[in-house]
């Protein structure tokens, strides 16, 4: 505790351990004293409309297809559809006060839905922003400004503050202090180094670890399928977009159906891949040694695999005659995917542990997907999406609702 | 021909293509002995298919990247004959390299090591001034690339000085002392880059001290990798050091714990040059392919020494790029080289933040 106490102190008298990028300065005594709000509040609603309009406005947006993809979802028709599926109005639920949020360095918008999520809940927000250079977050600062001239807003811009510091800087452990629930994205490593720094007691943390992310493609339906092209853009935005970095983009693929068709599904598939990589991937040379790397590693630890001779290292494909529980280990960013064909889906389910994330799927019936949840009851995948919607931004993340976390229940009775 | 007959030639006599006949036949059989030996390799060979029982040219041979040393211990001998374990002098909190040596391949790394650097100064044994500490070497049980640099090239001194106390301070005195009891003799001087740098010209600097080193010859090596950070290239190094401790015969080498002995030393024309023991073969990151001359790539080293343990083909993370064969002013044959330090890290995208902190 004394290092938390002792850098509470340092931190009220001197601002120069971070950089306040939205409004202008940050004050302890002003920020620590607002009320709180309901959740859906209609003045955050009607913000969040206002401030997608503002993105809207700006012509650079369309350039920043995710930025443009938060100004959408924060429509009032959008917030207003959540509004009705996720609050029960049988209860009573406020903000649980301030939140801190430590977003990934390199996603440039993920901070702009954490702060969302937490306006949405009722609280007043501290962003760390990624300390890297994101002309996107310029443009969302830009749009926040634009509404200080609206008086009925400052009420919610006062409970937003963006700030940016070293890694190293006590900051940390400041905001830490004054925060009610801490929200940590950015991984395992991000997350140990956070938690050094102490949350008041009855604060918590809501944690993005490290996920693993999977592929489920039914080849007997995708050798039907007349728009490949777009299921391999869907692919290509699910997985090299964000160079199979995101937590959601898969690293296995699990062919379903018979083999002809599995075949024969390949094919099309990882072709029509490789004429989207052709023109719209750079790769690293450092990312080449990385595949050949963990490749080396896997075939040293899991018996029976090949590997498919790629056309170039774009993209690398690994054949796997046996599955293991192991494999989660093996993944390796920028286009790196190991390929088993199953029986159906009920065979891989020893493979799926906590860490499992995403569960995105070609040609599979609902009652496929319902199935497989009641008989397997997985321990881990948190989510299931048609290919092409794994980085989609949800109030419920990694399986939790972000405004019944980000709220409390006053019970009455 | 095999390593002994290799020898008893100059390093850098054969031409190229006699050079290839030469290498294709010893690093062959390397591979297929250490796919016999060491079952980590067998495992990777198996993975891509690679046939030991055809015989092909050493630019078809597998290579492995150099962080497999880092991530698994592999080896071709029994624990038993292991007599030294070698690291990567990796800063703290890294993961280092660990290279296992026999008694064979030991003694041939010094062989060669000798026959390379002897032919570009000499024979005879020479005072020699190591820009280090002592106490760097003292541990001999785990041997740092650092280390084993200075007792691999303690052979050509006759009686050695350390210039840095264990603070790694420079003992001026000392030094001085050192030239003065030896200014009718040439002396070796020897360190890694960056001590050099850091060690030696920037304490002059700092006390306004100037050396007459004319009669010295400067080797270092090590990589360029902080100095490059300070913008400071391999030119402002030589003319550095000749505006302060007035070295005009410096030679950089290129070498790595995983390939001692068959370092790549530098000419007086500033180009690195593979011996008749190793080679070097620049990689396109995007598919692997072989490079044009003067083509930038990733650099693949070849030595034939590592018996012990399977590194005789080796990917770095280094970037080169091969600037002739054969036909170097300074009429040593084989390819030569430049290279321009280790290969960044892309900022990639990704929720996961890991990729920041990874050196």
């Amino acid at each position: 505790m004394q290092r938390f106490e002792a850098a509470v102190i340092l931190m009220k008298t001197n601002s120069k351990e971070y950089n306040v990028l939205f409004p202008d300065r940050f004050i302890e005594d002003d920020f620590t004293s607002q009320k709180l709000c309901l959740p859906f509040d209609d003045l955050v609603i009607n913000f969040l409309n206002s401030l997608s309009k503002a993105l809207f406005n700006d012509i650079s947006v369309k350039n920043y297809p995710d930025v443009a993809t938060f100004a959408f979802f924060c429509r009032k028709s959008n917030i207003t559809s959540l509004k009705d599926k996720y609050l029960n109005n049988d209860e009573f639920k406020i903000g649980r006060g301030i939140v801190f949020h430590i977003t990934p360095s390199n996603v440039p918008v993920n901070f702009a839905y954490s702060l969302v999520s937490g306006l949405l809940a009722g609280n007043a927000n501290i962003i760390r922003i990624p300390s890297k250079q994101f002309e996107q977050i310029n443009i969302i600062i830009n749009a926040l400004n634009s509404l200080k001239k609206i008086l009925l807003f400052k009420e919610i811009l006062n409970k937003i503050v963006l700030v940016g510091y070293d890694k190293k800087s006590i900051a940390t452990d400041y905001f830490s202090s004054l925060c009610d629930v801490r929200v940590i994205w950015g991984g395992d490593e991000t997350i140990n180094t956070i938690r050094k720094s102490s949350i008041k007691p009855k604060s918590f943390d809501i944690t993005f670890s490290n996920r693993y992310s999977f592929t489920v493609i039914n080849a007997d339906e995708y050798v039907k399928e007349k728009n490949i092209k777009k299921i391999a853009i869907d692919f290509f935005n699910d997985t090299y977009l964000f160079d199979q970095n995101a937590c959601s983009s898969p690293h296995l693929i699990i062919w379903l159906g018979v083999e002809s068709n599995v075949i024969k599904s390949k094919n099309i598939f990882w072709s029509e891949l490789n004429l989207i990589l052709n023109n719209n991937y750079e790769l690293s040379d450092i990312i080449a040694i990385d595949k050949l790397t963990n490749f080396y590693m896997q075939s040293i630890d899991q018996n029976f695999l090949k590997r498919n001779n790629p056309l170039n290292n774009k993209l690398w494909r690994i054949e796997l005659k046996e599955l293991t529980s192991k494999i989660e280990l093996y993944k390796c960013a920028g286009g790196y995917f190991s390929e088993y064909h199953a029986e159906n889906l009920k065979a891989i389910d020893y493979i799926i542990n906590t860490k499992y994330q995403t569960m995105s799927y070609y040609g599979l019936t609902n009652d496929q997907i319902n199935n497989f949840l009641f008989d397997i009851k997985p321990k881990g995948v948190d989510r299931i999406v048609p290919i092409g919607k794994t980085t989609d931004f949800s109030i419920i993340w990694d399986g939790f609702n972000l405004i019944n976390s980000l709220s409390r229940i006053i019970t009455v009775s | 021909m095999k390593l002994p007959d290799l020898l008893e030639l100059n390093p850098y006599e054969l031409n190229y293509l006699n050079k290839k006949n030469i290498l294709n036949s010893i690093l062959f059989d390397l591979t297929r002995f250490h796919y016999n030996n060491c079952k980590e390799y067998r495992q990777i060979l198996n993975a891509i298919e690679f046939n030991v029982k055809i015989e092909c040219e050493y630019k078809t041979l597998p290579y492995l990247p150099v962080r497999l040393f880092k991530n698994l211990e592999l080896k071709s001998i029994k624990f038993d004959d292991i007599i030294k374990t070698m690291t990567s002098s990796g800063t703290s909190g890294q993961t280092v390299s660990k290279i296992f040596l026999d008694k064979e391949t030991a003694g041939n790394q010094t062989k060669v090591l000798t026959s390379i650097v002897s032919s570009f100064i000499g024979k005879k044994r020479m005072p020699m001034l190591i820009i280090d500490s002592e106490t760097t070497i003292r541990n001999r049980n785990l041997f740092s690339a650092r280390g084993a640099g200075i007792i691999g090239f303690s052979l050509f001194g006759s009686k050695k000085c350390f210039a840095l106390d264990e603070k790694m301070n420079l003992n001026i005195d000392l030094v001085e002392n050192f030239i003065k009891d030896n200014k009718n003799e040439k002396i070796l001087i020897f360190g890694f880059t960056y001590m050099v740098w850091q060690h030696l010209y920037k304490e002059l600097i700092k006390n306004n001290l100037k050396l007459n080193l004319e009669n010295s010859i400067l080797i270092h090596g090590g990589g360029w990798k902080k100095l490059n950070h300070e913008n400071i290239s391999n030119n402002i190094f030589k003319e550095k050091l000749l505006e302060q401790a007035g070295i005009i015969n410096i030679h950089d080498y290129y070498g790595m714990v995983e390939q001692t002995g068959s370092i790549f030393f530098e000419c007086e024309n500033g180009f690195l040059h593979s011996s008749i023991y190793s080679d070097i073969i620049i990689r396109r990151g995007f598919d692997f392919s072989e490079a044009f001359i003067g083509e930038k790539g990733i650099i693949q080293v070849l030595s034939i020494l590592p018996k012990s343990y399977p590194g005789h083909s080796i990917l770095t993370e280094d970037e080169g790029m091969v600037i002739g064969i054969d036909d170097c002013k300074c009429g040593r044959m084989g390819k030569y080289f430049k290279i321009f330090g280790r290969l960044t890290n892309a900022e990639i995208r990704g929720c996961s933040d890991t990729y920041e902190n990874k050196q």
